[in-house]
Parts: structure tokens; sequence; C-alpha cells
């Protein structure tokens, strides 16, 4: 595996504001490597041995935990796993507090989950390790959405030229976030749909995305479209009127999918509602390639991780 | 007891002069020196400042600040008056409470205080607090600031109640339910953070309701004073000049922090940029400084409000909103707005200007007046540390900047409240 020769390589995945399109394009190069390691009867490669990464998961997420952990381990690191609800942490300990004791421990890199937008940047700022921002509040979720990429652009070759189709509670979505940052960086156009209570106006001022509340033009032209994780709480939060109501409206099913280009795919990020904001003949048929999402995920965790702790300059 | 500080210039004159002071009043203006001499090295002279909203967080959350740091910080910025915000823990609600700051802040020395207390109880916003108990315990306004008045017809029993005592109620002016879990002003960067914003609306609506309250009483011939706390949005600020011309008792105030910083500034996550009301956009902040020059914002106000640096490293979501500058308002107004406004309107806005605001006397520095006086070095550059800080807080968003207007000495009472080594 090589890392391409870039300068000025950020060594932190916060969001992706520092990352041109040059560096963001060498991840998704080397998640082909890493996809072979993991087809490999030994998946097992010895890139970061001696280095100890931790999880600092300050909020719950088993499935994105585990898909780091086992990225991780893949490539020999040492993992700690700081869980801050078993901690002083609920007891009012500050956020640096917390960092500065985990960083005596010699973590070599964080990867860090956060109720709050902007916890990443701080693990960083206080710590001076690379960190790795695996969700923070409604702001980022980096990983997420190069694994999207990295899907999208195994089906078509290519993300240049390409539509995406976001469709659920934006408002409340990092994962739409990062992916409206993400793509258009690599070329493709983002479409962001959903109710207007879940759709912030001010979202459609970035470069290269698109509002709409009406989700038949969302996916008219669209080679992929994902649907968002739809909580029920945004109905006593007063978005919705019910979720029977936003189903019939935007659920990503086969009558939507219709109206995308012929061989477009379907995304989710999980964990999915079954029917609510995606039919269950969308999320396993032949169009959905969600759990190959799942796959992805390790391969460019790994090739993240490559990067930012072993490829050199 | 007799001081007489030489070298000096009043604001507007570029005399040199000097005061005696005597007994707490102002004896003369360029009287042979008597008693203790000090040199105000060419420093300009003013009245002391009068700030009508500092957290000074005694009793109960002393950690962040108490009475000693932050009236010393007061003084040390050039303020020899202090109106306290009562959402303290307990509340000032109870007049004990009242009488034992006031006993205690008098043995400090530093600036002067004047405790505003509970308009309800606990500020719980249902049921009016003790209000003629608390004024003749020596409370000089009553606010549930910290909290926003959600109960409508609370308001204006109070508003009523303060009325018939001569005194002012003041609003922390921002309709709950809209603001929502808003952490940050809402809009375009907001959404690119993705962090929960506060509409601007939300201080529109509730400045709306409020003003049609005072209206609504003016009407019936009862007048009522309100007072709109750190108003931070153009709309707020239209209706509040709208509310003037139809000769209603309602006035503003304005914070340093919302004319010179933008929500821009949260794009780095940093706690210590998270103010309740938040920071606005530059269109905000410019439409607030016209505010200032055409007399619809009636005066500055710091908002002063410690917290523990333990508490401002949390993450945006958990740290508490507030900044505490008393020590830096006058030279940031002065550095940054001197030119425009101009030295003597910057003075008023601090001065004479709250003074008005709760039916005060003005402050003037003429002879056989109070001896209330702060005298501002206003050519020197120095840089904003916040070591140096006499408050509790040592955090600032300017740390590091460079500003000019320090004050060298203030005088309280006749007496050396703070003097610049
Ligand atoms: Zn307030």
């Amino acid at each position: 595996m090589t890392a391409a020769a870039t300068s000025a390589r950020p060594r932190h995945l916060l969001d992706f504001q520092d990352w041109s399109p040059e560096r963001l394009t060498a991840i998704l190069d080397n998640a082909d490597t890493m996809l072979q390691v993991l087809d490999r009867p030994v998946k097992k490669v010895p890139a970061l041995q001696g280095l100890t990464i931790c999880t600092a998961f300050f909020e719950n997420s088993t499935r994105t935990r585990t898909s780091f952990e086992l990225a991780a381990r893949r490539m020999s690191a040492d993992v700690m796993t700081f869980a801050a609800g078993a901690s002083s942490v609920s007891k009012g300990e500050s956020l640096r507090d917390t960092i500065e004791v985990l960083t005596q421990y010699k973590v070599d890199a964080y990867i860090v989950r956060h109720h709050a937008s902007g916890a990443a940047h701080l693990v960083h700022q206080y710590s001076g390790k690379p960190v790795i921002n695996a969700g923070d509040g409604r702001r980022a979720h980096p990983t997420q959405a190069l694994l999207d990429a990295y899907t999208v652009r195994q089906e078509y070759g290519s993300l240049e030229g390409k539509t995406v189709a976001i469709l659920g509670d934006v408002r409340h979505s990092r994962v739409a976030r990062s992916n409206a940052e993400l793509l258009p960086k690599l070329g493709a156009k983002v479409i962001l749909c959903g109710p207007a209570t879940l759709l912030p106006a001010d979202l459609g001022a970035l470069p290269g995305v698109t509002l709409t509340t009406d989700p038949v033009q969302a996916v008219r032209g669209a080679h992929a479209v994902m649907a968002l994780r739809l909580q029920q709480e945004r109905m006593t939060g007063g978005y919705l009127g019910s979720l029977q109501e936003y189903a019939d409206t935007y659920q990503v099913n086969e009558a939507l999918m219709g109206h995308a280009e012929s061989g477009a795919i379907v995304l989710h990020p999980g964990p999915m509602n079954r029917d609510v904001e995606i039919s269950a003949e969308a999320a396993d048929g032949p169009r959905s390639r969600i759990l190959k999402q799942v796959e992805n995920g390790q391969a460019i965790r790994m090739s993240v991780l490559y990067h930012l702790l072993v490829g050199r300059d | 007891m007799i001081i007489t500080i030489t070298n000096i210039k009043r604001v507007g004159s570029d005399e040199l002069t000097s005061v005696t002071i005597e007994n707490g009043v102002i004896k003369g203006w360029n009287l042979p020196e008597d008693g203790e001499v000090i040199d105000g090295h060419g420093g300009t002279v003013a009245p002391a400042l009068i700030e009508l909203h500092a957290h000074l967080r005694e009793p109960g959350q002393t950690q962040k600040e108490d009475l000693a740091s932050g009236l010393a910080a007061a003084a040390a910025g050039g303020y020899g008056t202090v109106v306290c915000m009562p959402n303290t823990s307990p509340v000032i609600d109870d007049p004990a409470i009242v009488r034992s700051l006031l006993e205690k802040a008098g043995t400090l020395g530093q600036a002067r205080l004047k405790p505003a207390a509970a308009l309800t109880r606990g500020q719980q916003g249902e049921a009016l607090a003790e209000l003629t108990y608390l004024k003749n315990a020596g409370a000089v306004m009553f606010t549930d600031d910290g909290r926003t008045n959600e109960n409508a017809r609370v308001l204006r029993l109070g508003l009523e109640t303060a009325a018939s005592l001569g005194m002012v109620v003041s609003v922390h002016a921002e309709d709950a339910s809209l603001r929502a879990d808003g952490v940050m002003n809402e809009g375009a960067v907001s959404e690119a953070l993705g962090v929960p914003g506060n509409p601007a609306a939300a201080e529109a609506a509730r400045v709306a309701r409020d003003i049609e309250i005072v209206a609504g009483l003016a009407a019936q011939g009862r007048p009522v004073r309100l007072h709109v706390q750190h108003l931070s949005t153009a709309r707020a600020l239209d209706l509040v000049r709208d509310a003037k011309k139809r000769g209603l008792g309602v006035t503003c105030e304005v914070c340093p922090h919302h004319l010179t910083l933008t929500d821009e500034a949260l794009r780095a996550f940093d706690a210590v940029y998270k103010v309740a009301p938040p920071l606005r956009t530059q269109a905000d902040a410019d439409h607030l400084l016209e505010g200032l020059r055409d007399g619809s914002v009636d005066c500055l106000a710091t908002d002063h409000a410690p917290h523990t640096r333990a508490e401002k490293e949390r993450d945006l979501l958990d740290a508490p909103s507030g900044i505490a500058y008393i020590e830096l308002a006058f030279p940031l107004m002065y550095t940054r707005f001197g030119e425009s406004l101009g030295l003597e309107k910057i003075v008023e806005l601090l001065t004479a200007a709250p003074a008005r605001v709760m039916g005060w006397p003005e402050p003037t520095l003429d002879t056989g007046a109070p001896a209330d006086l702060v005298v501002f070095d206003l050519d020197t550059q120095r840089e904003v540390k916040p070591t140096e800080f006499k408050s509790k807080a040592k955090f600032t968003p300017w740390a590091g900047e460079t500003l000019k207007g320090w004050p060298v000495l203030t005088v309280v009472d006749g007496k050396v409240a703070y003097r610049r080594e």
C-alpha cells in the first residue's frame, strides 16, 4: 500500500474543511487496497504496530465503535476503549480534564464520538494528537461520508457529475452535513430533501448543495439515493405530524426510485427503521448497497488511520 | 480625608488641571495641592462608570466570582457603581440577602454595590417577590435575568407594582419556546456547524410582547418602566425605537460584545464565545452601533458573567453562557469605536445614560458632586492578559489583543478603589 505524496497533510479528520480533493481521493484509493486485505485469509497488516488508539465515545454507538476498533486491530494497533457513560464525565468533569488524563496513558490517536457539535475539535485542541471524528452532534461524521462516497464511486467508477439525493431528517443529521461537504469536493452534486421543518434553509448556502421539500424532484436524475434515519422524538418535538405521514411522503421505496436514474443505488447510514424512512423492499432489494456500505466502512476507516498515522508526505 | 489628583484633563478639554476631593465630595478644581497627592500622568478624568448588568455570583456560586473579586474587577474597569443580578444560589428574592450583600460590599472599599432583586419568587416567574420589602432593603431594580418571564400576566403585575415603587423592571427578552435548544445565533454559520440555533425572532417576538404590555398599561393611564437587557438583534432594536416614538416607558441596553463579535467567532467551537443572547451577525452589530449613535439604545452594559475555566472548557452544548469582561469594557469600546462614536459619547453611554435609565441623578465632576471618578490613559497600548484580571474568570475573547484607554485610577466615594501600578 502506498500513500499519495501530498503536502501539508492534516493529522486529523474532524470535518473536510482542510482537506483537498487530491487527499480525499488518496483515502478512497487506499481503501481499495484495504478491501484486498480484508479478503485475505489472515486479515491483518502490521502498519500501526506499537501505536495506541483510544476510542473515546461520549455517546453510545456500538456499530461505529466496532467498525473503528476492528479497523485499528486489523492494522495491529492497540485499542483502548473509553466509554463516557461509566466515567466522571457524567459528574461534570470537563472534556479537557478527561482528555488530558487519557493523554497521560500515552494515547497516539483518538477516535471521538460526542453529542455536541465541535467536541472532536476540542479533543484535538486539548490532546494535540490526531483525532478522527466518529460523529459529533449535528456537525460531522466524516468517515461515514467517505464510505458513502466510496460506495458510489465503486458503482460508477467516479463521482464526477454524479448526483446524490439525501432524504430525511437533514436538520439533525451529521451524515447529511458531512456528505454535503465532501461530495461536491469530489465533483458530485448533493440534493438535500425532507419536510420543511427538518430542512434548514441556510444549508442551501453550501457550494454544490441544493434543497427541496419535494422527494420526486430530489431523486429525479439521482445516481444514488440515501435515506436518513428518522427518530420518534421528531414527532414529540413538533417537527412532524406523524411517522406515517412522513413515510407516505418521503419514504425511499420502489415507487420513488422509479424517478431516479435507471441504475440508481440505495444507501442508508443505519440503523434502519424499515418501512419508515425506507421500505423493506428498497432496503433489501437489488438496488440496495446498505450492507456493502458496512464492509466499505471498515476499509475506509483502515485507510483513514493509515493516512493519518503512517502516511508520509 | 483629602486627596488631590494632579496632571489630569477633563473629558473634552486639553488643559491640564487638578481636582481636590474632601470627605467624598469634589471640593474643587485647580486648588492648591492638599492631602494625599496622586499624579494623573496626563490622563483623562471622567465620572466613574455605572454598570447596570453584572453577575457577581454571590451568594452561592463564589467559585465563579464573589463580591470581593467582582467589585475589584469593576473598580479596575473604571466602574464606581455596579448593579448585580439576582440569579444567584439562592436567588436574591429575600430582603435579608439584599441587606447582607450591601453590608459586605460596604466593607470592601471597591466599586459600590447596588443589588437588583428578583421580580418573582425564586425567579420562577409564577408569583411576585416581596417587592416593597426588597426595595426597602436596598434593591434598586427588579429582574428575573437569566430567566425569561414566560408568564406575561405575572410580568404585567410586576411592572405595575414596580412602577408604584418608582422602580424599573429589566427583562431578559427571549421567547424560550422559540429559542428552544439553540446555543448560538440561528443562521448560515449555525447550520454549517450543525449547532442548534437561536433565531433572532426569539428576541424580537418577546420584545414586541413586552412593549404591548407596557402600551396597554400606559393606555389605561398607568405608566410603567421596562428596561430591555442586552439587546442583540436589529429587529428588536427597531421595535424599541418605535416604542420610544410612541412615548412608552421602554429603555434598552447593548453589550460591547454584541458590537464587536459575531457568530463567525463560533467556528472554532470555543465556548468562550457562548453568550445569551448569542452573538449575532455583522448586520445586527452595525444596526446596534447605529442605535447607540441615534439614541435609540439608551446605554451600554457588559453582562459581566463569570464562570470557571473548567466550565468554559466543556463542549458548546454543556458549557454555560457568558463572558466576564467588566475590566475591558471601556478600553474595548474606546479602541474599537473611539473614532466613530467619540470619547464623550462613549463616556456618556457608561455614566449619565445608565443613571437616566435608573432615574438616578446624572453624575458630574462639578464642585460639590460626589467624588466618584475615573482617570483613563487614552494613549498607551496594552495587551489583554487574563492572568492580570481581578475577576476570578481568567478567560476572554480578547486575550492577546492590544487595547488603549485603560483605567489607571478609580475613586469611589472619595477613596481610591483602584490604582494601576
Ligand atoms: Zn440576561
